[in-house]
């Protein structure tokens, strides 16, 4: 009953700067940047189901456990047991927050059939008991969960209303931060109009169904003297309690990396400039059903986890044994991965839940599991959830999320066979970094897969079609053939190997065959050349020995002459006629 | 208009007997009331004064009257969950009734005590 009397006076000094008090539920802080006013009444209002209790108890509990403030709840409508029971499954152990005077569960009791009114009363009793709780641990925090029912239990709403105002002066004098919840009115806030006497704070829970798909959201309607977030924003009760989805905090702000990380397909990594993936970037996997997305998705899950690294994988199509089964059959087993709790599969239909719900628990996983790869499998499916334009700003607001965390992901989308650029992929590609396109190509009355990069930012790639093969040890992807009708695939692809190689045997035939001919002529040529040197030779030696006898014979004629000059020398002047011959 | 006042009240007695007895037998105060208060305000003095003029006059001999007031014992407060003041419990006859106010209108009182039927619609 004391009080603090420094806050006594609270009321009229306007201070310079609202003191904030941290409520602990994740992401509420983030949007009112910093928690509830501190000292002051907060109103929490919401219809049945919305939350309001659970985030009342989570209030006290995360100000008991975590910022050492002890709080009182008061409960006019579950008991004590009732209360703790419901948190327990939370993980909140109440009654030893209770016996260490952490926390004061107060029921207060109010049943109309047995009680009267008559004449003038006040809520003094009330007050005293929140007094006796409130002193009896120290509390700083307290929450009235609902007071209205005050309103079913007594008649006479004037003194009440005259009381509740009187109530939550005496809770601000006491620097008590409150949580007040409220129901929701049909046009107003709350049914008896209680925003009229807490005006600091307002935060609305909200729990509606689109599409039979049931989203809470969460919205801080007024935040006097401060700035907050005023979108609606999503959130989950899950096992660890209370989370707000805080999507203002997302931006272009993340930092990007020039590390390169394998898609674990070698020849897809050597198309992609040699190396790979962009770490913390997003890969976009599209084509027909059957084209082998998921496979692709299976290569990068096993790269990354024997990097060591975690991956979050998404399936919206398939359960997890589905996935692993179907890897398995092409080579790839992840099953060690899970088991090394490398790996999570979190399988669940895209109608499950709302596109918010989805947000916010990725977010969870996120934030859980700090995967450093992300697998979503398919991103098609959540329009069957929202509408196109919802799915889209969901999967921008994912994208954001998985960015800013410098996450690798990998989506696949499912796309028409007769569109090649299906329509949400057309929504999305602004947000996709690397976009594989797988094809199907229908030929000679088979059908094969053709992969090509679209797109690959921040990198050299290949502008190859490469046909995407489906083996026993995972995907190949091999070179395509090109025929005289463009890039030409399986039996096709084989054909035309076939033909290239006779081609290339005759050829090379041919070429054997010339150069044997060659050879011969040469052979040939060589032989006659041989002759022509024999028959050459011949008439030199045929020349010399006629030169050799005409030599003789000169001589022996020479020397006849001689002769005969030195017999008759007067007759004959004999060297003119010698000098001629020669 | 005491007639048909002894007459519900003798109306009354046989239900109180199926809901009270057997470990108790009938003492002359019958009637244990119990006024809860916060200090001397006019409400509180009202009150008191109101109830001892009712019992007076259709309970005499056999009511008792305890007055707790809650400033000097919040913690009595939660045992008979009580949240407006001033409250007048009455905690025998079973089942227990509360009386919330000044207890200025006696009929109303009569009827919260049940010593007067509801009036009709």
């Amino acid at each position: 009953m004391a009080g603090r009397s420094s806050r006594r006076t609270g009321r009229q000094d306007a201070p310079p700067k609202l003191e904030k008090v941290p409520t602990g539920i994740k992401g509420l802080d983030e949007i009112t940047m910093g928690g509830i006013p501190q000292g002051r009444p907060t109103l929490l209002c919401g219809g049945p189901g919305s939350g309001k209790t659970l985030f009342g108890m989570e209030f006290l509990i995360r100000g008991a456990t975590e910022y050492g403030e002890p709080g009182v709840f008061i409960a006019f409508e579950e008991t004590a047991k009732e209360l703790s029971q419901n948190v327990e499954s939370l993980g909140f152990d109440v009654p030893i927050l209770i016996n260490q005077k952490k926390l004061a569960i107060d029921f207060v009791y109010l049943d109309q059939q047995e009680i009267e009114v008559t004449g003038e009363y006040d809520l003094e009793g009330l007050f005293i008991r929140l007094g006796y709780a409130i002193d009896s641990i120290g509390a700083k925090r307290i929450v009235l969960d609902t007071v209205e029912a005050l309103f079913a239990g007594l008649t006479n709403e004037f003194i009440l209303r005259g009381e509740l105002r009187r109530l939550f002066r005496w809770l601000k004098e006491k620097g008590m931060t409150a949580v007040i919840t409220a129901e929701r009115g049909d046009t107003t806030l709350t049914k008896q109009g209680l925003e009229e006497y807490v005006s600091d704070c307002v935060i609305l829970l909200d729990h509606r169904v689109i599409d039979q798909v049931a989203t809470r959201r969460l919205r801080v309607v007024k935040y006097r003297g401060t700035s907050h977030g005023t979108n609606e924003y999503p959130f989950i009760i899950d096992e660890q309690g209370f989370r707000v989805l805080p999507v203002t905090s997302l931006g272009l702000e993340h930092k990007v990396s020039s590390e390169r990380v394998s898609s674990g397909i070698p020849e897809l990594d050597e198309m992609l400039g040699g190396k790979g993936y962009y770490r913390g970037s997003t890969v976009l996997v599209s084509g027909p059903a059957g084209a082998g997305k998921t496979s692709v998705a299976a290569h990068f899950v096993d790269a990354a986890c024997r990097r060591g690294e975690r991956c979050s994988f998404f399936a919206f199509e398939e359960s997890e044994s589905q996935v692993l089964r179907n890897m398995r059959s092409i080579g790839i087993n992840l099953e060690p991965w899970v088991k090394k709790g490398l790996l999570r599969f979190i399988a669940s239909r895209p109608t499950m839940f709302g596109l918010e719900m989805h947000l916010v628990s990725m977010h969870k996983e996120l934030t859980d599991f700090k995967p450093e790869n992300v697998i979503m499998d398919p991103i098609t499916d959540f329009e069957a959830v929202g509408s196109q334009r919802d799915a889209k700003s969901m999967l921008l607001r994912m994208v954001d999320l998985i960015k800013s965390a410098g996450i690798t992901a990998l989506f696949t989308s499912l796309t028409s066979e007769d569109v090649a650029l299906g329509t949400t992929e057309v929504g999305i590609s602004s947000l996709i970094d690397t976009w594989l396109l797988v094809r199907n190509l229908e030929q000679m009355g088979e059908r094969n897969r053709g992969l090509y990069i679209l797109k690959s930012r921040g990198m050299a790639h290949s502008n190859q079609i490469r046909e995407f093969v489906l083996t026993n040890h995972g995907v190949k992807l091999v070179e395509v053939a090109l025929g005289p009708d463009g890039v030409v695939t399986g039996s096709s692809r084989a054909a035309q190997r076939a033909q290239e190689e006779t081609e290339k045997l005759a050829r090379a035939q041919a070429k054997e065959a010339r150069l044997k001919t060659l050879e011969h002529r040469r052979a040939a040529l060589d032989a006659r050349l041989a002759a022509l040197q024999a028959e050459f030779e011949a008439e030199v030696q045929a020349a010399k020995l006629e030169i050799a006898q005409d030599e003789l014979r000169e001589k022996r004629l020479a020397s006849e002459r001689s002769s005969l000059a030195q017999k008759q020398s007067e007759k004959v002047a004999p060297k003119p006629a010698r000098g001629k011959r020669k | 208009m005491t007639d048909t006042k002894d007459e519900k009240t003798g109306a009354k007695k046989p239900t109180r007997k199926k809901t009270t007895p057997k470990d108790r037998a009938p003492h002359e105060t019958e009637w244990e009331l119990r006024l809860y208060v916060a200090g001397h305000t006019s409400k509180s003095i009202a009150a008191l004064n109101n109830l001892r003029q009712i019992c007076e006059q259709h309970l005499a001999g056999k009511y008792k009257i305890e007055v707790v007031d809650l400033l000097e014992n919040p913690q009595l407060a939660k045992g008979d969950e009580i949240v407006a003041l001033p409250t007048l419990v009455r905690r025998l006859p079973e089942p227990i009734r509360k009386i919330i106010g000044s207890l200025s209108d006696t009929e109303k009182v009569l009827v919260g005590l049940q010593l007067r039927p509801r009036e009709e619609a």
